[in-house]
C-alpha cells in the first residue's frame, strides 16, 4: 500500500439477530483529509461509527488504524489509537467550567488538588490553537450549543485524537454556529488531523469533504472526489435501487371532492407552516428524513402535542384535539412508529388490545358488555387475519406484522375515519409487509383515508398517491403520482431547495 | 407455549400452597390452638382491616404505583370519626361518612401530585403520610380518645352467628374489587396503564384521570378499614394506623400483583391478605416477640418482590 491511510475499515459486517445492519462496507480514510459520509435513513452509518468507537462488535471484518490491525475496538482501545468521536448529544457537565470539561476525569493536579489555575492556562491555549473564543472560566451551560460542540472538538485535540469522526455535527447548530465549525474543522485538517464527517446535508458535504462515500442498505456503494461529484450523482448512488418490490393493485378510489383533513398553516410541535389536504380513499405519503417532523406533525393531528397556531379542519369543520381521546373520537387513529413502545399494550390480550379505545362505549354504567367485547375482537381477527391461537392470547407472544394488525384492528373498532401510519412496516418480515400493504389498500378503498409516513423509498412511492416532502421541520414539495421519482423526493428531503423561493411563498400567502 | 400456561397455573396456585402449608405448620406446632374455631374467628377480624385496605393498594400498584399515606390516612380517620362522634357529639352515620370523605379526598391529594404535577407516587404519598400523620396529632392532642355509640360496634365488634361483621365487610369489599377489575372498563384501564402508560394514552386512555381515581379509591378503602379498626379497638390512637401500609403492601405483592405494574389479581391478593393474617396471628400464639415478627415480615415482603423481580427478568432475556 502506497497510500497513507490513517482508518481503514475493511469488510465490516454487523448481524443483529434477525436483521443484518451492515453487509460489508470497506471504508479508507487518509491522512489530512475529509471524507464525507452519505447514505439513506438506515443506510448503516450509525452503526458504522459505532463500530469505530468500540460500542458496537462487528461480526467479520477488520479494523486497521494506522496499519495495525484489529478485529473489533472498545472505547479504550479506540482513545488509544487516536479516534474520538463528536455525537449529537454531548458529555459535557454543565455546571462545571469549559476549562474542567475540557478536562474532564483526567485533571490536571498538584499533588492531591485540582490545579485549576493550570487547567485554566491549558484551556485558553487549546482553545486559541482551535482558533476559538471561549473563556475557559465559563459555566459550559451559560454557552451555547455551538461553543459546547467546540469544547467537545477541543477535548478530542486535547487528547491527542487523530481521527475525528463527526455524526450530523451541524444539525443542533445555528447557521452562524455552523460557519464557526467548518472553521475549525478545516483547521483541523490542516493540522493533519482526519476527519469523517456525516450529514444528511449535501451542500455541507460538497464544502467541506475531500472524498465523498456513499453507503446503501448496509453495502459500500461507491467514493467520489468531491470536486468530480455532482448532487444528481450522489442522490442516484444512495436512493440507487431498483423497485424491485411489488405493491398489490388497488382499484381508483380517491373521492377529490371530498377533503377528509385539512392543515391550514398549522405551526407546533417543532413544525412550521404546515399546508395539506388529505380526500377521502386517499394515501397521503409523508416523506422525508428522519427528524424532518413528520412524526410531529401526526402527534399534532392525533392531539398528543399541542399546535400552537393555524387551523386543522376535519370534514370541513375546525377541530382542536386536546387528546388522543378527543382526536380519536373525531375519527383519527394513529398506528406509531414505535410498536412496542407506544402502539401495542404487549402485556395485556388481544381482545382487551383490540377494544381499549371504544370500552366506554361498549359499557353501561361502567360494566362492560361482555359479549360485544368479545365479537369487536373476533370480527376484527378474522376480517383482517390476526393470526393467533385465540382472542385472549397477549400481544407480547405475537409477530409484529400480527402486533401491527391487531393496532389496526383497534382503530377498525374505534371506526376511524383518518389512519396515520408511521412506518407501518417497520421491522416487519417481507410477506408481513405485502399484508399490510394489502390492508392500507382494504381501507382506502372501503373510503379510510390514510396518512402514510414512510422512510423506505420504495414503500412511500409504492403506496402513496400524492406525497408531500418535508426537510427541517417544514414542507419542502408535494408531488402527484406522475412525478413520482426518488432523486426527486431525495432532494427535496435533504432541503436543497431554494430558500429564497420558500420564502417567497410564505410572505405570498 | 403450552408449557407457559402450565407454569402459570402453578403459579397462581402456589400461593395457595403455601398458605396451606402454612396453616398445617402453625397447627402442629400450636399444639391445634390455631385451628380452633375461636382463634379463625379471630383471624377473620385481625385480617380484615388490611384485607379492606388491600383493595385500593391493589390498584395502585397493578399501575406500577405505591400508596405510602394509607396508615396515615388510617390513623387520621380514627381521630377524626372519633372526634366528630365524641367531642362533636354527631349521628354516628353522619361522622362515618364524613370521614370516609375526607379519606378519598386525601386520595385525590395523592391523585393531584402524581398525576398532575408528576411528583412520584413514593415520594407524594410519603409527604401525606406525614402531613397526616402530624394532623391525627394535632387534633387529638395525642391524647385517646373513646366513649362510642354502642352501635358504633357494628363495624368491628358484632357478629352475625359466628362471622364477624368485618369479615363479611371485607369479602364485600373483595367482591366489589374483583367486579371493579374484572368486569368494567376501569378494570381494563387499570391493566393497561400498568403494561404501559404511553401506549395506553395513545389508545384513548386518560391516564391522569384515571390516576386520580385509584388513589381515591386507595384512601377510600384505607377510609373503610380505619372504621373497622375503630369500631374494634373502642378507642381512637393516633399511633394506631403507624406502619399499617407496610403489612398492606406485603400482603399485595405476596398475592402476586407486579410492583413494576400490569399484572396481577385480587384472587392472589385475598391468599396474600390470609397468608400475612395467619403468620402474624401464628407468631402471637407461639409467642414470638414483636421485633422477630418485623424481621419475618420483612424478609417475606423481600422474597415476594424478588420472586416478581426475577420472573420479570427472565421474561426479558
Amino acid at each position: 500500500m502506497s497510500e497513507d491511510f490513517v482508518l481503514e475499515l475493511e469488510h465490516i459486517r454487523k448481524e443483529y439477530p434477525g436483521v443484518v445492519a451492515l453487509k460489508d462496507v470497506t471504508l479508507q480514510l487518509r491522512r489530512g483529509e475529509i471524507l464525507g459520509l452519505i447514505g439513506e435513513n438506515g443506510a448503516g452509518k450509525s452503526t458504522l461509527i459505532k463500530c469505530c468507537s468500540g460500542a458496537v462488535v462487528p461480526t467479520s471484518g477488520k479494523i486497521k488504524i494506522n496499519g495495525k490491525e484489529f478485529d473489533r475496538m472498545t472505547p479504550q482501545l479506540a482513545a488509544e489509537n487516536g479516534i474520538a468521536i463528536i455525537y449529537q448529544e454531548f458529555n459535557n457537565v454543565g455546571e462545571l467550567s469549559a476549562a474542567e470539561n475540557l478536562f474532564l476525569g483526567r485533571p490536571i493536579r498538584k499533588g492531591m488538588v485540582i490545579d485549576r489555575k493550570a487547567m485554566e492556562e491549558e484551556a485558553a491555549k487549546a482553545f486559541d490553537q482551535l482558533q476559538i473564543k471561549i473563556d475557559p472560566k465559563e459555566l459550559v451551560k451559560n454557552l451555547s450549543v455551538g461553543y459546547q460542540q467546540m469544547i467537545e472538538i477541543a477535548k478530542a485535540i486535547q487528547q491527542n485524537a487523530q481521527v475525528l469522526i463527526m455524526d450530523e455535527p451541524s444539525a443542533p447548530l445555528t447557521t452562524n454556529e455552523v460557519e464557526n465549525m467548518f472553521k475549525v474543522v478545516e483547521l483541523l485538517r490542516e493540522k493533519g488531523v482526519s476527519i469523517i464527517y456525516i450529514s444528511h446535508r449535501l451542500e455541507e458535504i460538497f464544502h467541506l469533504s475531500d472524498r465523498i462515500e456513499v453507503i446503501r442498505d448496509g453495502e459500500y456503494v461507491d467514493t467520489l472526489i468531491t470536486p468530480k461529484a455532482t448532487v444528481d450523482e450522489l442522490i442516484k448512488l444512495m436512493v440507487g435501487r431498483e423497485m424491485t418490490q411489488q405493491y398489490p393493485p388497488r382499484k381508483p378510489c380517491i373521492d377529490k371532492s371530498k377533503v377528509v383533513l385539512e392543515l391550514r398553516n398549522v405551526y407546533g410541535n417543532g413544525d412550521e407552516d404546515m399546508s395539506l389536504k388529505i380526500h377521502v380513499g386517499e394515501v397521503l405519503g409523508l416523506g422525508g428524513l428522519v427528524g424532518a417532523g413528520r412524526t410531529e406533525l401526526a402527534e399534532v393531528i392525533f392531539g398528543a402535542k399541542a399546535k400552537t397556531s393555524g387551523q386543522i379542519l376535519l370534514n370541513g369543520k375546525e377541530i382542536n384535539p386536546k387528546s388522543p381521546r378527543e382526536a380519536i373520537d373525531l375519527g383519527i387513529a394513529l398506528v406509531p412508529e414505535d410498536r412496542k413502545r407506544h402502539g401495542a399494550l404487549l402485556t395485556n390480550s388481544i381482545k382487551n388490545n383490540i377494544n381499549m379505545p371504544i370500552y366506554e362505549r361498549i359499557s353501561k354504567a361502567s360494566v362492560i358488555d361482555a359479549a360485544t367485547e368479545k365479537a369487536n375482537a373476533e370480527k376484527y381477527r378474522k376480517d383482517i387475519q390476526i393470526k393467533c391461537p385465540s382472542i385472549n392470547q397477549l400481544v407480547r407472544n405475537l409477530s409484529g406484522g400480527n402486533q401491527q394488525k391487531v393496532i389496526l384492528g383497534k382503530w377498525l373498532a374505534a371506526n376511524s375515519q383518518l389512519i396515520i401510519f408511521d412506518e407501518p412496516t417497520r421491522g416487519i418480515d417481507v410477506g408481513a409487509k405485502y399484508e399490510i400493504y394489502k390492508l392500507i389498500n382494504d381501507l382506502v378503498e372501503s373510503g379510510h383515508s390514510i396518512l402514510m409516513i414512510s422512510s423506505e423509498m420504495e414503500e412511500l412511492i409504492g403506496m402513496s398517491d400524492r406525497i408531500i416532502v418535508l426537510a427541517e421541520h417544514q414542507m419542502t414539495g408535494e408531488l402527484q403520482k406522475e412525478e413520482f421519482n426518488a432523486d426527486t423526493i431525495m432532494t427535496l428531503a435533504s432541503a436543497i431547495v431554494d430558500n429564497a423561493e420558500n420564502a417567497g411563498v410564505k410572505e405570498a400567502s | 407455549m403450552k408449557n407457559l400456561k402450565g407454569n402459570s397455573l402453578i403459579k397462581s396456585n402456589a400461593i395457595w400452597i403455601v398458605f396451606i402449608l402454612e396453616v398445617i405448620i402453625f397447627a402442629i406446632a400450636s399444639g391445634g390452638t390455631f385451628v380452633t374455631g375461636s382463634n379463625i374467628v379471630n383471624i377473620a377480624r385481625q385480617v380484615s382491616y388490611y384485607g379492606i385496605a388491600s383493595i385500593g393498594m391493589t390498584f395502585v400498584i397493578l399501575i406500577a404505583g405505591i400508596d405510602l399515606s394509607i396508615g396515615s390516612i388510617i390513623t387520621l380517620v380514627n381521630v377524626v370519626c372519633a372526634f366528630l362522634m365524641v367531642n362533636a357529639g354527631m349521628n354516628m352515620w353522619v361522622a362515618v361518612l364524613a370521614a370516609l370523605i375526607m379519606a378519598t379526598l386525601i386520595g385525590v391529594i395523592n391523585g393531584a401530585m402524581v398525576a398532575s404535577i408528576g411528583i412520584p407516587a413514593l415520594i407524594a404519598t410519603f409527604a401525606t403520610q406525614t402531613i397526616f400523620e402530624g394532623v391525627a396529632y394535632l387534633i387529638s392532642g395525642g391524647r385517646p380518645i373513646a366513649g362510642f355509640d354502642q352501635n358504633f360496634g357494628l363495624f368491628g365488634r358484632w357478629s352475625i352467628g359466628p362471622i364477624p361483621i368485618c369479615a363479611i365487610i371485607m369479602i364485600l369489599c373483595f367482591v366489589l374489587g374483583s367486579f371493579i377489575l374484572n368486569k368494567t372498563y376501569f378494570g381494563r384501564y387499570f391493566y393497561a396503564i400498568g403494561g404501559n402508560e404511553e401506549a395506553a394514552e395513545l389508545s384513548g386512555i386518560r391516564v391522569n384521570r384515571v390516576k386520580y381515581l385509584i388513589y381515591a379509591l386507595s384512601g377510600l378503602f384505607a377510609g373503610l378499614a380505619g372504621i373497622v379498626l375503630l369500631s374494634r379497638s373502642g378507642s381512637a390512637q393516633s399511633t394506631v394506623g403507624k406502619g399499617l401500609e407496610f403489612d398492606v403492601i406485603t400482603c399485595v405483592v405476596l398475592g402476586g400483583v407486579s410492583v413494576n405494574g400490569g399484572v396481577g389479581r385480587m384472587s392472589g391478593v385475598i391468599a396474600g391478605v390470609l397468608i400475612i393474617g395467619s403468620l402474624t396471628n401464628g407468631m402471637i400464639l407461639m409467642d414470638v416477640s414483636e421485633y422477630t415478627q418485623m424481621v419475618v415480615k420483612g424478609i417475606v415482603l423481600a422474597i415476594a418482590v424478588g420472586i416478581d423481580c426475577l420472573s420479570k427478568k427472565r421474561q426479558a432475556v
